[in-house]
């Protein structure tokens, strides 16, 4: 996620103060992913080194407000132009305990993937159930909000999807490994040691 | 709450001897009133079996089916057809809708076998297809409609007439997110109003609007997901 750009953006529109910021960031995305006000300070501060935004001083209350400076809008701008890098994909715990659980013995993958399965549907159910009340209170402001959280179904969604291929591909080729498995004795066609182990794995992880 | 649907111990099997298939293997579980259940599970794991057995369609091979506290298997076959027309609405997989009768005709059907006056079973029928968004579509026969919107009309026929007990199989299937969305919120509207609703679904997407996910896999139930807790908290967390 990028603070220095959602700033930016925020501060297109007017003259705000750090609090403010957070506070209005906070707002358009759901409280999704909280921001911190100390990053938001050193961010600000950042921003300003860099020319982006400029000091315009403290008020009676003591509220510093930051004006965006021109240089900064067209950054602003290039932020909205340019697509968000697939840069390096992002640590996948789950991928990881699931490549893990394949090859490790005595393992039962298949309630790894059952566990893992049962806690993202609750999860969405929560996000789904969030959404209702959005639409129910039907504020045009929500707009931004349902984004989020629909960015947030739609990718609990994809992850139940890829489990439910990661269980069919387990069974379809435990499925295989057993109907191969009189051919194993016939000496014509000697199974390769690779497939073995794979098969041995497999019929464990059931 | 009232628990509409119960199933105790239900086993189904079909054909026999070296044929037999079990889809459905000592299967418990019940729904209450105003609750909506999703049902997923890989092809095959029996969904709808379970959802057929719950509407009285077929009869479990063991163990007892209850609708309202009645169990099926006491019933005479007209009793049987009585408690399916009053009390179940079924969207079937494949609709199961009459080509030779309208939109509205079809939707109506259930209140008409019940010996409700046409004119008033019909504006009774228009109304639920409106609920689907389909109202304008009313007076078209079946072969005039997308396969979308024939989905459509066989979820208004299930709906009408404040039936206790709904079960829908893959009712989204046929539709496109937005509709699919519009037809998830007339179930749970129907649930929230006290209809106990079972959904069979394979997209999560859809499951998630239930109160409780069933999973079943080759047929046994092997987990249930509830919603828990205040959603908001779940998305600082999460
Ligand atoms: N009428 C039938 N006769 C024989 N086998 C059936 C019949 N209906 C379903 N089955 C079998 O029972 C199992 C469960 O089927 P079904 O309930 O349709 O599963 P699902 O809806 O989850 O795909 C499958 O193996 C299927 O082949
Ligand atoms: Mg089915």
């Amino acid at each position: 996620m990028s603070i220095k750009h959602s700033l930016l953006v925020m501060l297109q529109q007017q003259q705000r103060y750090g609090f403010e910021l957070r506070e209005e960031f906070e707002r358009s995305t759901g409280a999704t992913w909280p921001l911190n006000i100390g990053q938001v300070y050193t961010t600000l501060d950042r921003l300003e080194r860099d020319g982006l935004v400029k000091d315009m001083g403290t008020d009676e209350a003591g509220h510093r407000y930051y004006e965006i400076t021109d240089t900064g809008c067209q950054e602003a701008r290039d932020w909205f132009n340019t697509p968000v890098a697939p840069s390096t994909p992002p640590r996948n715990e789950l991928a990881i305990k699931l490549a893990l659980a394949l090859s490790t013995p005595g393992v039962d993958t298949g309630a790894v993937i059952q566990t893992q399965r049962l806690a993202t549907i609750q999860t969405m159910q929560g996000y789904v159930r969030a959404r209702r009340e959005a639409d129910r209170e039907n504020k045009a402001e929500d707009l931004s909000w349902r984004f989020v959280l629909e960015s947030l179904i739609y990718s609990a969604e994809a992850e139940l999807k890829w489990l439910d291929h990661c269980e069919a591909k387990m069974s379809s080729m435990a499925r295989a490994s057993r109907s191969n498995a009189p051919r194993e004795t016939t000496p014509s066609q000697p199974p390769t040691q690779a497939k073995r182990t794979n098969t041995a794995t497999l019929e464990e992880t059931r | 709450m009232r628990q509409i649907l119960e199933l105790a111990s239900v086993t189904k099997t079909y054909g026999s001897g070296d044929t037999t298939v079990a889809a459905l293997r000592d299967v418990s579980f019940g729904v209450e009133a105003g609750e909506f259940v999703a049902v997923m599970g890989p092809s095959g794991s029996g969904k709808s079996s379970l959802l057929a057995l719950a509407g009285g369609l077929d009869m479990a091979s063991h163990g007892e089916v209850y609708i309202q506290d009645t169990p099926l298997s006491s019933l005479g076959l007209a009793e049987l057809a009585r408690i399916r027309r009053r009390a179940v609405g079924y969207v079937f997989q494949d609709f199961n809708l009459i080509p030779t009768l309208t939109a509205v005709e079809n939707a109506a059907l259930p209140l008409e076998l019940e010996g409700w006056k046409p004119s008033k079973a019909h504006r009774v029928a228009r109304n639920a297809l409106r609920q689907v968004g389909i109202e304008h579509l009313a007076d078209r026969f079946m072969d005039q409609l997308s396969g979308g919107q024939q989905q459509r009309v066989a979820i208004a026929r299930a709906i009408i007439g404040e039936r206790s007990l709904i079960l829908a199989d893959e009712p989204t299937g046929a539709l496109d997110s937005v509709t699919g969305n519009g037809v998830l919120e007339v179930l749970r509207e129907r649930a929230d109003a006290g209809a106990a609703v079972v959904m069979v679904t394979h997209e999560p997407r859809h499951a998630a609007w239930a109160d409780r996910v069933v999973f079943l896999k080759d047929g046994r139930i092997v987990d249930q997901s509830s919603v828990q807790g205040d959603p908001n908290s779940l998305l600082v967390t999460g």
